[in-house]
């Protein structure tokens, strides 16, 4: 029985390490989500998320996390209120990016909040980190 | 002999009586020893590293003295609706964060250009725009809108690094003023 168990989780591993960059930060987090029910993430998920538009009300009407960072994740983006330059967020060009939990827990929550209008599920966050990182 | 050390003791007294109002720069009014001791620095510069990371990701980390204590605590009680973004903190980093603000906010700093923010605001009020306090819209009412509102590279009177060159290190001083395809302004 033993030796199928360990035989997943060096698949698992495996798999984890061709798709992400050497980041424990993101390895710790995507095992908390799993934990806590994200199940099946892959990047398009992310992706997907990244681009779509939100309705809202107040200043501006449509958002969507390229408003600020735009759609190229290697290019620097621009507070769309403030103007104030935003670094790349991929750790392949910025690599400080996506190398704090706490930092990456109190983005997810102001950005999906103003974003979305909501805070995001640990499917989303997990799609986002599995996007952003790939 | 004695008439060179009588006249050296006038240019000196004179001297010293002028400086002070010659170095004033742009301001329109005196306020005594106090503040010719802090005529260099406007405001307090921000130091802190918690301070700069938190305020500063999304704009200019705007020197605590810019507003009385009246204004941060009510800023910093409704941080998820925060100027219509979200910045919420968590409890440990806010508290560290009212803190900092508090202790040196404009009613109680001795910084000059500080004191004049507070003195201009009156007492109780607590506005949560800078550039909406009675001293900024005196020290900004000769700026047309085309410079400031109606120009792309500057857009919002909020974005004082925009035209004050060294608004973050705390110094609002009239010669380093910048403003993007303008120049130089000459009050």
């Amino acid at each position: 029985m033993k030796t199928p168990c360990l035989i997943f989780v060096a698949l698992t591993s495996t798999h984890i390490n061709s798709v992400l960059a050497d980041n424990t930060t993101i390895d710790n987090l995507l095992q908390v989500y799993a934990s806590q029910g994200a199940t099946e993430v892959d990047a398009e998920q992310g992706q997907y998320l990244w681009q779509k538009t939100f309705q809202a009300n107040g200043e501006f009407a449509e958002r969507s996390c390229a408003s600020c960072h735009t759609e190229n994740l290697t290019a620097p983006g621009k507070h769309i209120k403030t103007n104030k330059l935003i670094e790349p967020m991929a750790p392949s060009v910025n690599p400080q990016r996506l190398t704090d939990q706490k930092k990456i827990e109190k983005w997810f929550k102001r950005n999906c909040k103003w974003t979305m209008g909501r805070e995001c599920t640990v499917q989303e966050k997990a799609g986002f980190l599995f996007y952003l990182n790939k | 002999m004695k008439n060179m050390l009588a006249i050296s003791a006038v240019i000196f007294t004179i001297g010293f009586v002028t400086i002070p109002v010659v170095w004033s720069d742009d301001d329109d009014d005196w306020h005594g020893m106090e503040e010719y001791r802090h005529r260099s620095t406007g405001v307090a510069a921000v130091t802190s590293t918690v301070y700069r990371e938190e305020c500063g990701s999304c704009h200019m980390a705007y020197s605590p003295g810019l507003l009385p204590a009246g204004s941060w605590m009510k800023m910093m009680s409704g941080l998820e609706d925060h100027f219509g973004d979200n910045a919420e903190l968590d409890a440990e980093t806010e508290r560290s964060i009212t803190d900092l603000l508090l202790a040196n906010s404009a009613d109680r700093s001795v910084y000059r250009r500080a004191r004049k923010f507070n003195r201009s605001i009156q007492f109780n009020d607590a506005p949560l725009r800078i550039s909406e306090t009675p001293y900024f819209r005196h020290e900004h009412d000769e700026i047309p809108n085309r410079m400031v509102t109606g120009n792309p590279e500057v857009k919002s009177f909020s974005h004082c690094n925009a035209c004050h060159t060294r608004a973050e290190q705390g110094s609002f001083n009239e010669h380093d003023i910048r403003i993007p395809g303008y120049g130089r302004w000459d009050d």
